[in-house]
């Protein structure tokens, strides 16, 4: 059946970042918002970016995701060179990005139209598998309006994950949620990440939400975007934001970020 | 409820001082017909079919030029605000033109169609093609960059975006333009029914323009009475609930 078939877990992509740089012209002249920017993701690992404002890591994950080309450098999906957008690597953007004049479905459905081999009834099944994955099947014909921040961003990561892509790009997902929605949406994403099997980088401004969900973080200082320092989180999982060990690394990298940064601890969230 | 009831107490005490000011002489008779007579003429006007049979002429001249307004000003827009060329040749164009009152158009319609429902046709036309295209163009404008850029990720390209994201996305700021359109539309109409005067259908204009030259103050008042209603209820029943629906379903309100 076509549908079981679409459901399969596809292997997850490795993905390697090489000597990126990427400039814009502001207002200010031009902003260097990456420079040989190097990185390497194992299929299947889950890796965050974490950073003041302005250190690239947008960009980056746009680059990633093909929506943007990079002025040096290139980024290889499973070794083969990323030239524009494609259904292996989804994007889900701090805001939501969901289409208003859509319901639920309809949202979820949009990339699965764009799937040729699959007829609508399957489409639909595939849609409520996912809907069902992020704790929504009853709200399937709800307004995108009607729902609250953080049942929107459930629809948004339904959305990414129906196509079945190798990877999952995610910035700021949670940024605008409040912190009990948002610890929810920790051991959701950590749940769905084991079962879906995918390989995901997600950026945060939270180094606590960085140590909770990754299996390294990254550290980027900004003028010009750079990457200085990784760090291996081995915590078991599932993991619990409020765990002391968890504290400990996350009290060690916010140290990492602020002698790099040499700026006010206001700046980053802890 | 509340509302319903301080605007109808309102405007029965309009009448009522409007119609005891001409009783008592303050107001001249002949200049301003008081509200009674001006509802016996539009009872009239109902009974021997001339109000009805006009709405319908005005009306038809009305919605055959506006669908041709919308027909050519939507397309213009969304071409206007995908290819800069337009933009910088054909937008300024618009924009000028949309600033001319359409009543400036009789002139040159007269000349090109002579006395006929075609030049009528034209004005209407010219009247709402601007305001309609350069409202598409502003909400084609005003759609965020990250629909875009999320149908993009989901593997749509070209015209696909067009249809099915941009086009969807600036449907609020085109129900705007389409009421402006509308509005603009209605003026055009009853500057051209006014000033072209046709014996293939005797619309509202007509019928105020007969009004005043016949001297008949009640049918001038009535009419244009008449006039402000349709106005009105198109405004108010048609286009003003769904662009309220549309904005706040798209989350484009803007108060
Ligand atoms: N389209 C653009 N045009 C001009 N400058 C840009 C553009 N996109 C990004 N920049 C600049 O590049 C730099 C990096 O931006 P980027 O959005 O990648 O940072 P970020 O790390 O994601 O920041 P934040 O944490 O605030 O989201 C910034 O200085 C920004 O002003
Ligand atoms: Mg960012």
């Amino acid at each position: 059946m076509a549908v079981e078939q679409e459901l399969i877990n596809v292997a997850p992509e490795k993905l390697t970042v090489d000597n990126v740089s990427k400039s814009f012209r502001g207002r200010q002249g031009m902003v260097q918002a990456l420079a040989n920017v190097s990185l390497q993701v194992r299929e299947g690992e889950f890796v965050c970016l974490v950073g003041r404002s302005g250190c690239g890591k947008s960009t980056l994950l746009n680059i990633i995701a093909g929506l943007e080309a990079p002025d040096g450098g290139q980024v290889l999906a499973d070794g083969k060179p990323v030239t524009g957008p494609g259904r292996d690597r989804m994007v889900m953007f701090q805001e939501s990005a969901l289409f208003p004049w859509l319901d639920v479905m309809g949202n979820v459905m949009f990339a699965l139209k764009l799937k040729p081999n699959l007829n609508n009834q399957e489409r639909r099944e595939v849609a409520r598998y996912y809907l069902k994955l992020v704790g929504l099947e009853k709200f399937a014909h709800a307004n995108i309006h009607e729902l609250s921040g953080g049942m929107k961003q459930r629809v948004a990561l339904a959305r990414a994950l129906a196509p079945n892509p190798r990877v999952l790009l995610m910035d700021e997902p949670f940024a605008a949620l409040d912190a009990l929605t948002r610890e929810q949406l920790y051991g959701d994403l950590q749940r769905i990440w084991q079962e879906r099997r995918k390989t995901i980088i997600f950026v945060t401004h939270n180094v606590r939400e960085a140590v909770c969900l990754g299996d390294r973080v990254v550290l980027f200082s900004p003028s010009p975007g750079r990457i200085r320092e990784q760090f291996d989180i081995p915590l078991p999982r599932p993991r619990d934001i409020n765990s002391i060990a968890l504290a400990g690394h996350s009290t060690q990298i916010t140290q990492a970020l602020k002698q790099y940064l040499g700026t006010p601890a206001a700046e980053v969230a802890e | 409820m509340k509302r319903w009831l301080s605007a109808a107490a309102f405007f029965t005490i309009l009448a009522a001082v409007w119609e005891i000011l001409v009783q008592i002489g303050v107001w001249p008779h002949v200049l301003i017909p008081p509200p009674s007579e001006v509802v016996r003429y539009l009872v009239r006007a109902v009974s021997d079919h001339t109000l009805l049979d006009s709405s319908h002429i005005t009306l038809r001249r009305l919605v055959l030029g506006y669908s041709a307004g919308l027909v050519i000003g939507l397309p213009l827009g969304l071409l206007n605000a995908r290819f800069k060329v337009l933009q910088d040749t054909l937008g300024l164009v618009a924009l000028g033109l949309q600033t001319l009152p359409s009543v400036c158009w009789v002139p040159l319609a007269l000349l090109w169609f002579g006395q006929t429902e075609h030049a009528m046709f034209f004005i209407v036309i010219m009247g709402t093609v601007w305001s309609v295209m350069l409202a598409t163009d502003t909400g084609v404008r005003n759609v965020p960059p990250l629909y875009a850029r999320a149908a993009q990720t989901m593997g749509s390209r070209g015209l696909h975006t067009w249809l099915k994201v941009i086009l969807p996305a600036s449907l609020p700021f085109i129900v705007s333009g389409m009421k402006q359109g509308w509005a603009f539309a209605w003026r055009s109409l009853m500057a051209a029914e006014i000033y072209v005067t046709i014996l293939t259908g005797f619309g509202l204009g007509h019928l105020l323009h007969y009004g005043r030259e016949l001297h008949a103050m009640d049918q001038v008042i009535g009419i244009m009475l008449v006039i402000i209603g349709i106005g009105l209820l198109a405004d108010k029943i048609l286009f003003s609930p769904i662009e309220r629906f549309l904005h706040r379903r798209w989350g484009t309100a803007r108060h």
